[in-house]
């Protein structure tokens, strides 16, 4: 991934067993690591271990789209945060 | 909604009149603060969908420029290419309190300040479709850190925002109802005692008066 000329550091991940492993890893050294990019095809099977993570201020894990383009589930975590918020979806889409 | 189980005394009254006013000053207070979080979040929603539409673009792009690099290139090449960065980033994190909600600031910085720093590779054995894809993802990378850092911020409101609109029904549809509801039957049982007592006294004056002087009125 190009993302390591940039400086990033990157876990690559074969499936979503061993993507758990390794977020489950990263996020045990609490301040180590504050902002986590995650492919929306892995996360898809990892909502359950993302989810922990949604009320706590580190790390933000933030969903990317991954080589197959967009699966829409970046759009997904707005449209439940604002329906989580107002109780009803607003946006209108 | 009388509640039974409550002693209806003047002590108990004023009790209840004192939480009575602090639960309507603590709803005003958590009213105006939902209302103020709303907005906050309305705005950062809004960039936040603008910011994700961007990023989403943006990277699709990068990686369809990587992609023809890696058709160009072989997959060694590739790998040898990227595989000791010259660019290292640090990311600074801080806090900044939207009423009372700490929300995560980044500031990124990178060590080697010379955009051309991000080709960790000499310029010979590589495609020039490689650079152009990590010059891509270095122009979206700006707006995928603002992304994490509105994302981050918006979830932690929605969270806020949750929890301080259940405070606020249940102050205003069931705290302040009940109260109201206490305060009213304690004022009419202690008129109701006021009103025993009174014609009480005026049958005793009555006896008492007959008692002495034979009188009747």
């Amino acid at each position: 991934m190009g993302f390591k000329a940039l400086g990033l550091e990157t876990y690559p991940a074969a499936g979503a067993a061993e993507a758990g492993q390794i977020l489950r890893s990263l996020t045990r050294e609490h301040d180590d690591y504050a902002i986590i990019y995650i492919e929306e095809n892995l996360a898809a099977q990892l909502s359950h271990e993302i989810d922990k993570f949604k009320d706590s201020p580190t790390p933000a894990i933030i969903l990317i789209p991954g080589r197959e383009g967009s699966l829409g589930l970046g759009q997904n975590a707005l449209r439940s945060a604002v329906e989580r918020a107002v109780g009803t979806n607003i946006l209108g889409d | 909604m009388a509640n039974t189980a409550i002693t209806p005394t003047r002590m108990v009254l004023n009790q209840l009149k004192g939480r009575l006013k602090t639960a309507r000053r603590g709803h005003k207070l958590l009213k105006d603060k939902r209302d103020e979080l709303m907005r906050q979040f309305m705005d950062v929603v809004r960039r936040n969908k603008e910011l994700r539409t961007k990023v989403e673009q943006g990277l699709t792009a990068a990686f369809a420029s990587q992609q023809v690099a890696s058709a160009i290139m072989s997959p060694e090449m590739m790998e040898q290419a990227l595989l000791y960065p010259r660019q290292s980033v640090e990311l600074d994190l801080t806090y900044k309190n939207i009423m009372s909600v700490n929300v995560p600031r980044y500031r990124f910085q990178t060590k080697n300040n010379d955009p051309s720093e991000i080709f960790p590779y000499g310029f010979a054995q590589t495609s020039g479709e490689l650079d152009d894809a990590l010059e891509k993802l270095a122009q979206v990378f700006q707006d995928m850190l603002e992304l994490a850092e509105v994302e981050k911020t918006m979830q932690l409101l929605a969270e806020e925002i949750e929890k301080t609109r259940r405070r606020v029904n249940a102050l205003e549809y069931v705290m302040i109802p009940e109260l109201e509801g206490n305060i009213k039957y304690i004022s009419m049982k202690l008129e109701e005692n006021e009103n025993a007592t009174k014609v009480r006294l005026l049958k005793v004056k009555e006896m008492v008066l007959q008692d002495a002087h034979h009188y009747k009125q």
